[in-house]
């Protein structure tokens, strides 16, 4: 690479040339921040601004852009030129918007707008030009673990859209529980009637598709690698081992239904006539549309109770907690299987809350007009005998009560088929790895061998922000494995899942980041020599993209890495960096800002913000025009999670007189994009009162807040308020 | 018990649901009640009502015959509407609070004392009568429900109303004594006779 060369361009538009005195603040760009090429534009961002600049890199040489302008959240297509480090000056949001344009204020204004520049000149002498990845896989075959429906829907999306697809099945055939049912949920036009279940439909395609390959009876006995080089063992029944190579996996490997046998109280286990839903699919199949008969002594079932939210809901010890979501609307249809066959079957279901999702509410009103009958009650027992007795309370009516049926039905949830609790089974040690039978994927991962929990045993990063995303890069989950669901949703899982592997495997061969940095070139590298193996980064690092190669030394696997930088972040020794974000390009932003002394009367507060709620908080805040000191000096990290305490203690030491980190939500329903950065950083956070001491500064001059991106008036306040405190406990005395 | 309500026990022995379905105005729409409450939020008499109609819902669907029938709860309905309009799933729910009450009342259970029931039988006796509400019987009737010393007491407090609308002429004193009856009394007469008849035979109460 050449030598860096610095071009900086000041706008002037939107009111920056009216509230600011540009040629200073050229002046300092050249001067203190070193840029060779320095220019003034009246509308930097025209068509005019923007060929000024590509002329300068076609011509000049220059290579490393500062742009003092607007925030780096706007107009960031047109200020983006290959193979340049871009670094923004943000004078818009940042500095006219959020001051007041009152003559006496004028100077610290301008002082803020020079602070702005010199740290958007000093972060650009640090940055490198990512080069993207440079041990990136090419392989864009994708491995889908499990052959239900979510699974084949996978396989056959991927193929649909050029994939090859390897799918892997534990049993002896293809269709999982929805093979076993009699009919289906209706999915179409008018929700009416149950319908045929479609699985052998989807078995014909898969078996017709060539670029689909199945393994049958085999499990996965070692995943390893990274997006684009996956390499997976697939061991047969007959104890073959197949090593094949995949770019992405999709995991659909499902749900076992809930153990009825744990409900001795609802009769399970004590009757052959109370039985599970699938208990009941199976009597369905048996009878084929003719009548259906108990299993205890083949009697006609004449009056049958289903009993909803059996074991689930609840918070009995050893019952499922959630809702399964699936069930109100397989009853419906269960009932509806006794009314076609004959309307004069007595079938009653029991619930308390009937949740009946996507079109399910016609559904319901189907089953009303059918004559199945719904009771709001909540069954305490089922009596076994040659007629059952199920007790219940009637919820409605407020009483105990009997209801009597020669068939129960008991409603029982979904449990997650995610694998191993890798909290509570620990990886094996490296080169001493071995294959664990309830493991479904067998990773060769330092962190464990299957996918990170979320809740309740279900894989999944985040329910409503980042569907299918897991925490492991180029590892989705679909269907009832990520969360409770029915057939409808395990088929739109399957499809969303089988597009985000397809990035998975785009963005790999590109040497570029998946989620939610989608696109990002730069990768963390470390300096092996200064590593004091301290496992902290291997341990922190929210993915388990780090691995420890066989002397102990991490080892990164930058194509599972999502550039979050929690490993910078953690790293003591400060070995670690990215070529464009590193401790030394925002060590020197934080340098770079000029301090006045002690008896200026002017603190300075540093704000380090995370780029993804708390910046663009700051940036809504400046456009509705809130106002907040103009002794802040905001810089935006890549999570909370990347901010190394080195740069709190510098600030400090440099005399800032407060520092405030802005992070997402943390903790059960946290907003974090990269799920533990904010938590993580919290958690170090704490343990800065003794820094705090030890430079006998007071407390209050760090604090550490959860900013959501609606935090518009907050995140200013926030701010301020800091600035009152400075205001009470006085300046910093660190101040040169 | 009466006659014809032993026979409908005998006829549909346990299930209630199908003897309103076949025998109560708009009974088909029982079980399409998905027992929301909002009709019974939304009845100003509701907080009065033993039983309000979301409860009568559930208790049809249970079962609970005679509980329902002997009850007074769909007497209270006043008919303002509120729950027809408000039900999520469109029950016509005041024709079937009226529906229940009148096939209770037909079927000799109904509470023999409801005022609701009493004022209804005068009001439907007074109009089949003449073809046309004489409205002084009906008043006069109905001040005389409860005996004549309470008939007497309410007459006297409504003393200055009626006097007011004597003079202004809303008020005819010989309605008292002569029929008021419109054209033709006798056949509207028949008429309800052959269409009470045809309900009888269409609904199974001939027998």
């Amino acid at each position: 690479m050449a030598d860096t060369k610095i071009g900086a361009y000041i706008c002037k538009g939107c009111g920056i040339g009216e509230r600011l005195d540009t040629a200073q603040l050229a002046m300092i760009a050249q001067k203190e921040g070193k840029a060779q090429v320095v220019r003034e534009h009246e509308f930097l961002c025209n068509s005019q601004g923007v060929e000024m600049i590509k002329n300068d890199i076609a011509n000049e040489g220059v290579n490393h852009v500062v742009i003092a302008a607007c925030s780096r959240r706007s107009k960031a297509e047109t200020f983006n030129f290959d193979n340049v480090a871009i670094s923004r000056a943000n004078l818009r949001e940042g500095v006219i918007w959020i001051t007041p344009a009152d003559d006496d204020k004028k100077e610290i204004v301008q002082e803020m707008a020079a602070d702005y520049v010199r740290m958007g000149c000093a972060e650009s002498l640090k940055m490198q030009i990512p080069a993207g990845n440079p041990s990136h896989g090419n392989n864009k075959r994708i491995l889908v673990v499990g052959g239900g429906v979510s699974g084949m829907t996978a396989a056959i999306e991927a193929s649909k859209t050029g994939y090859d697809v390897l799918l892997v099945e534990k049993t002896g055939s293809l269709g999982g529980w929805a093979a076993k049912l009699h009919k289906r949920v209706p999915n179409t036009e008018p929700y009416a009637n149950p319908m045929d279940t479609g699985v052998a439909d989807l078995i014909k395609k898969i078996e017709s598709d060539k670029h689909i390959k199945v393994h049958l009876n085999s499990t996965i006995t070692k995943t390893s690698g990274a997006p684009g080089q996956f390499s997976a063992d697939i061991s047969t029944e007959s104890g073959g081992t197949a090593t094949e190579n995949i770019g992405a996996i999709i995991m659909a490997s499902g749900f076992t239904p809930y153990d009825m046998n744990k409900l001795p109280h609802l009769g399970a286990g004590k009757s052959k006539d109370v039985v599970d839903q699938l208990g009941l699919e199976a009597l369905a199949k048996a009878a084929n549309g003719g009548p259906i008969k108990r299993p205890s002594d083949g009697k006609i079932v004449s009056s049958v109770v289903f009993v909803q939210c059996a074991g689930q809901r609840s918070d009995k010890e050893g019952e499922l907690p959630y809702c399964s979501g699936h069930c109100c609307n397989t009853s419906i249809k269960q009932a509806m299987y006794f009314k076609d066959q004959n309307k004069d079957i007595d079938t009653v279901v029991m619930y308390t809350d009937l949740r009946t999702p996507g079109n399910g509410e016609d559904f319901y009103r189907s089953a009303q007009k059918k004559g199945v009958i719904f009771t709001k009650g909540v069954a305490s027992e089922v009596v076994p005998g040659s007629e059952l007795q199920v007790k219940f309370q009637d919820k409605i009516l407020n009483e105990d009560a009997i209801a009597k049926a020669d068939l129960v039905v008991l409603a029982t949830g979904q449990v997650a088929n995610s694998g191993v609790d890798i909290e509570q089974v620990p990886q094996d040690e490296p080169g001493k790895w071995a294959a664990n039978k309830q493991s479904v994927l067998n990773m060769v991962y330092r962190q464990g061998k299957d996918l990170p929990l979320l809740k309740h045993g279900f894989n999944d990063s985040h329910f409503i922000c980042f569907p299918y995303e897991t925490r492991r890069t180029g590892i989705y989950t679909a269907g009832p494995v990520r969360r409770p669901m029915d057939m409808v949703q395990a088929i739109e899982d399957a499809t969303g899942a089988a597009l985000k592997a397809i990035q998975a495997v785009e963005n790999a061969s590109l040497g570029r980041a998946a989620h939610p940095r989608s696109g990002d070139l730069s990768f963390p590298t470390f300096r092996r020599e200064g590593c004091t193996q301290c496992k902290r980064c291997t341990v922190e690092c929210p993915f388990g993209a780090i691995d420890e190669d066989e002397q102990r030394y991490p080892q990164f696997n930058e194509s599972r890495c999502r550039r979050c930088g929690t490993c910078m972040g953690a790293c003591p020794v400060r070995v670690i960096s990215f070529e464009n974000y590193s401790v030394d390009t925002v060590g020197s932003q934080i340098k770079g800002v000029d301090m006045p002394d002690q008896f200026s009367e002017k603190p300075r507060i540093l704000v380090l913000a995370c780029e993804n709620d708390a910046y663009p908080a700051l940036d809504m805040a400046a456009m509705n025009h809130i106002q907040y000191s103009a002794f802040t000096r905001v810089i935006p990290v890549r999570c909370l999670g990347s901010i190394n305490t080195i740069w709190v203690t510098d600030a400090l030491n440099s005399g800032y007189d407060g520092v405030i980190l802005m992070g997402c939500q943390k903790g059960e329903n946290y907003q974090c994009h990269f799920v533990k950065g904010s938590e993580i950083a919290h958690t170090r956070m704490s343990k800065i009162d003794d820094t705090l001491k030890q430079l006998s500064l007071e407390v209050e001059r760090v604090k550490t807040y959860e900013v959501a991106i609606t935090d518009i008036q907050r995140a200013p306040a926030l701010i301020n308020e800091m600035a009152e405190t400075i205001q009470k406990i006085g300046m910093s005395p660190l101040k040169f | 018990m009466t006659d014809l309500n032993k026979v409908m026990v005998e006829k549909y022995r346990n299930d209630f649901l199908k003897e309103v379905e076949a025998n109560v105005e708009e009974g088909n729409w029982v079980k399409m009640c998905m027992q929301c409450g909002v009709c019974s939020g939304s009845c100003p008499l509701g907080p009065h009502w033993e039983h309000p109609p979301q409860e009568i819902f559930m208790m049809i669907r249970a079962g609970k015959r005679d509980e329902v029938l002997r009850s007074e709860s769909m007497w209270m309905c006043t008919s303002c509407y509120n729950c027809i309009v408000r039900c999520p799933r469109e029950l016509p729910i005041t024709h079937i609070m009226h529906g229940l009450a009148n096939y209770a009342h037909r079927l000799g259970i109904a509470p023999k004392l409801n005022p609701t029931r009493r004022f209804a039988k005068m009001f439907w006796n007074n109009i089949t009568a003449g073809g046309r509400v004489n409205e002084l019987k009906l008043s006069v009737g109905l001040y005389f429900m409860d005996g004549f010393a309470s008939g007497i007491k309410k007459g006297l407090e409504m003393l200055p109303v009626g006097l007011g609308m004597l003079k202004t002429g809303r008020l005819n004193p010989f309605g008292l004594f002569s029929g008021g009856h419109c054209k033709g009394a006798g056949d509207i007469r028949k008429m309800i006779k052959k269409a009470k008849e045809i309900e009888d035979k269409r609904k199974g109460f001939a027998a």
